[in-house]
């Protein structure tokens, strides 16, 4: 589904990420951990067409055609999503009434006709229920005075209205109490089906004891720089980060 | 071709003497009326805006917009009522077809009674041509027409006094409360020449009288011309009075419009102010909160595209204490317009209690467009609460790529930011109709500008 391949990408002549080569399947989940500041974000950000990022080398392949030449809608129309680490607050305009556009521009791609206010409300309404989002949020200018928590939902809650073929979730369980992380994790989990995929991005190895990864790999100064089973975030959660930055330096050296 | 070029350079010298060889044509076709009360005042109206000539930038009020553009043309005077086969089908296409109104049309500035549709009118509540009030001589029109607005020291005004003759008289008796509002539309067309009209209305409200307004200013012509217009509005003791302004001219449509309203004890005035068409648009709205407890919104939204110049000066005089003023203005500016945004808030010595609050925001569209934007306090009293800001800004990049993330185009993402900048404007106005209007308006013009 998904293919990068040497991945190269940084701002105004800062190199972030220095070569990353990470393929996903349909039906699997990927986790991405990774220090502060290793580019976790910034792959992200990449991956779903942010602009300030400049793509110096290397190539992503999304089913199997080149993904960075495409706009954002264009991506997000062809089923990539982005669950943002810092969810952008809009005053002025309401969640349904972006969503719905969003969503309608989607079907509109898929060949499915397009919903009315009434069949989005129900839909809306419907998926809200999956992270436990109270309905009033609908109605409210996006993300405009939620809390963290309630942000962090939205994403999720747009993600389930838009079903996505494969949603890269940027640190969706940063700053969530337990109750509220459970009931994300939850809603990720009722998305999680064998013909979409997920990558989780995140800094914490917490979030993984509920949304259980088939891969975890590790992201340190722009590369991966390990790969494993979901028995690998435990090990960094107990040892910590610096060993497989010691490993991945001693095997450079030795290569 | 030389011909052309010569005539306009010789132009800017007599952009002055233009006028007043019109007047003298004026003259005659009053067809001896012009004995009148009301036409001494035409005359000293006249001799004010020869002696005042047409301001310069150097001019503190006119810094920021160079009308000289506009003195260089010879505008016919539209001295006659002719309808030239326009009818009331044409007018609907500028009318709000879910919204019942009194409708009243004015063509080139002449009062149309055959194209105004006022039945149903409560008896006491008049709408008439200014014409016919000027020649019935009445005592309402020698108490309040020119009290309040002052062509002393006003080119425009001035001008518009010196040509007045037609245009629109509303008076709301005491207690009446108008449910339905009157909608005015100010049509120019002409296909002969570039030509200017001189609008004028006289808004009277009584005594705790309610009425909505709502003022259109459209076109049915290719030609240049000028719209020179003056209200006055007076508010009596605790009317509430909404007055909505959409101002639709054309691209190639000189604008100039002066709003004064006076407001009488507890009094309740809202203005919404709506700028969208003209290549050079001046507006004035003056408000005098004359009595305690008397307040004032002033709403205002322009949108400038290709290279419109949009000026919105506003001034609001504290005069008696206790009275709460509200002024939010926002623009939004693409291609090479520009904006000029001055709000004056004076509080008078005696004016304690006073709570003003003025905030200008600018949201900036391309790298040629450009905003002056400069409140202006004068405050003599001591006990008010005055407040003021102005921010100047552009589209948030991060906005744009959260909505595109989601499958909206860019076009419809950028359409959106603009339109949630605008709707805090756009929210405060009570007729639905024209509320969803705007919606339209925003969208086809930035999509024009576009093409």
């Amino acid at each position: 589904m998904l293919e990068i391949i040497n991945l190269h990408a940084g701002v105004q002549g800062n190199e972030i990420l220095k070569g990353i080569d990470l393929k996903v399947n349909v039906g699997e989940v990927h986790a991405i951990m990774g220090p502060n500041g290793s580019g976790k974000s910034t792959l992200a950000q990449v991956l779903a067409g942010r602009e300030s990022f400049a793509i110096t080398e290397g190539r992503v392949l999304y089913e199997g055609r080149d993904l960075l030449a495409r706009a954002p809608e264009d991506r997000a129309r062809q089923g990539l999503f982005m669950a943002f680490q810092y969810p952008v607050e809009i005053p002025g305009v309401t969640n349904t009434y972006f969503l719905k556009s969003g969503l309608n521009a989607i079907r509109k791609h898929r060949g499915l006709e397009e919903l009315d206010a009434i069949e989005f409300l129900q839909l809306a309404k419907e998926r809200a229920k999956l992270v436990d989002m109270d309905e009033s949020l609908l109605n409210r200018p996006i993300n405009h005075g939620f809390s963290g928590g309630e942000k962090k939902r939205n994403e999720i809650f747009q993600m389930a209205v838009l079903e996505p073929k494969l949603a890269i979730l940027d640190e969706t369980d940063s700053g969530l109490d337990i109750d509220a992380l459970r009931i994300v994790a939850n809603g990720i989990n009722k998305l999680r089906r064998k013909d979409n995929a997920i990558i989780l991005v995140t800094h914490y190895q917490r979030i993984l004891n509920y949304v259980v990864p088939d891969f975890v790999h590790v992201l340190i100064d722009g590369q991966i720089v390990h790969s494993g089973g979901k028995e690998l975030a435990l090990e960094l959660e107990e040892r910590g980060y610096d060993w497989v930055r010691d490993d991945a330096e001693k095997a450079i050296v030795s290569s | 071709m030389i011909e052309t070029v010569e005539r306009k350079s010789k132009s800017i010298s007599t952009g002055i003497d233009w006028y007043l060889s019109s007047f003298r044509l004026f003259e005659e076709s009053l067809n001896g009326k012009a004995a009148s009360q009301i036409h001494s005042i035409r005359k000293d109206a006249l001799a004010r805006f020869a002696a005042l000539g047409f301001p310069t930038t150097k001019n503190e009020e006119w810094k920021y917009t160079d009308i000289s553009p506009l003195t260089k043309y010879h505008f016919k005077p539209m001295l006659k009522y002719s309808l030239e086969g326009l009818t009331a089908r044409d007018v609907e296409q500028f009318t709000f077809h879910n919204l019942p109104s009194f409708r009243v049309v004015c063509v080139n500035g002449h009062f149309s009674e055959q194209l105004s549709t006022l039945s149903g009118l409560p008896h006491d509540v008049r709408i008439e041509s200014l014409t016919d009030m000027l020649q019935s001589d009445s005592d309402i029109i020698r108490e309040y027409l020119g009290k309040f607005v002052s062509y002393e020291n006003d080119t425009f005004i001035a001008l518009n006094t010196a040509f007045l003759h037609d245009g629109v008289f509303i008076s709301i008796p005491n207690n009446t409360i108008l449910k339905i509002p009157i909608h005015m539309i100010f049509i120019s067309m002409e296909s002969d020449s570039e030509f200017v009209s001189h609008p004028r209305s006289l808004i009277v409200t009584g005594k705790n009288a309610q009425v909505s307004i709502l003022e259109s200013y459209v076109n049915l012509t290719d030609r240049t011309y000028f719209t020179n217009t003056v209200s006055e509005i007076v508010l009596g003791e605790n009317a509430v009075l909404e007055h909505n302004r959409v101002q639709l001219e054309s691209t190639r449509a000189f604008h100039i419009a002066t709003i004064q309203t006076q407001q009488e004890r507890n009094s309740n005035f809202t203005a919404n102010s709506l700028i969208f068409g003209g290549s050079l648009v001046r507006n004035n709205l003056n408000s005098v909160l004359d009595g305690e407890g008397a307040e004032c919104t002033l709403n205002g939204l322009y949108l400038g595209t290709g290279s419109q110049l949009i000026d919105n000066h506003t001034t609001i005089d504290h005069a008696k204490p206790h009275c709460p003023s509200h002024e939010l203005y926002k623009g939004i500016l693409s291609g090479k317009s520009k904006g000029v945004f001055n709000g004056k808030i004076k509080v008078r010595k005696d004016a304690q209690k006073t709570d003003a609050k003025q905030t200008n925001k600018n949201l900036i569209l391309s790298d040629d467009a450009s905003i002056d934007t400069k409140p202006q306090l004068e405050i003599f009293a001591n006990d008010v609460k005055c407040t003021h800001g102005a921010t100047i800004g552009q589209l948030d990049e991060d906005a744009i790529f959260y909505l595109r993330s989601r499958g909206v185009s860019l076009e419809k993402a950028r359409d959106i930011l603009i339109y949630a900048f605008a709707s805090d404007v756009i929210d405060r106005i009570k007729i639905e109709a024209l509320r969803e209007q705007l919606h339209e308006i925003i969208h086809d013009r930035l999509e024009r500008e576009r093409q």
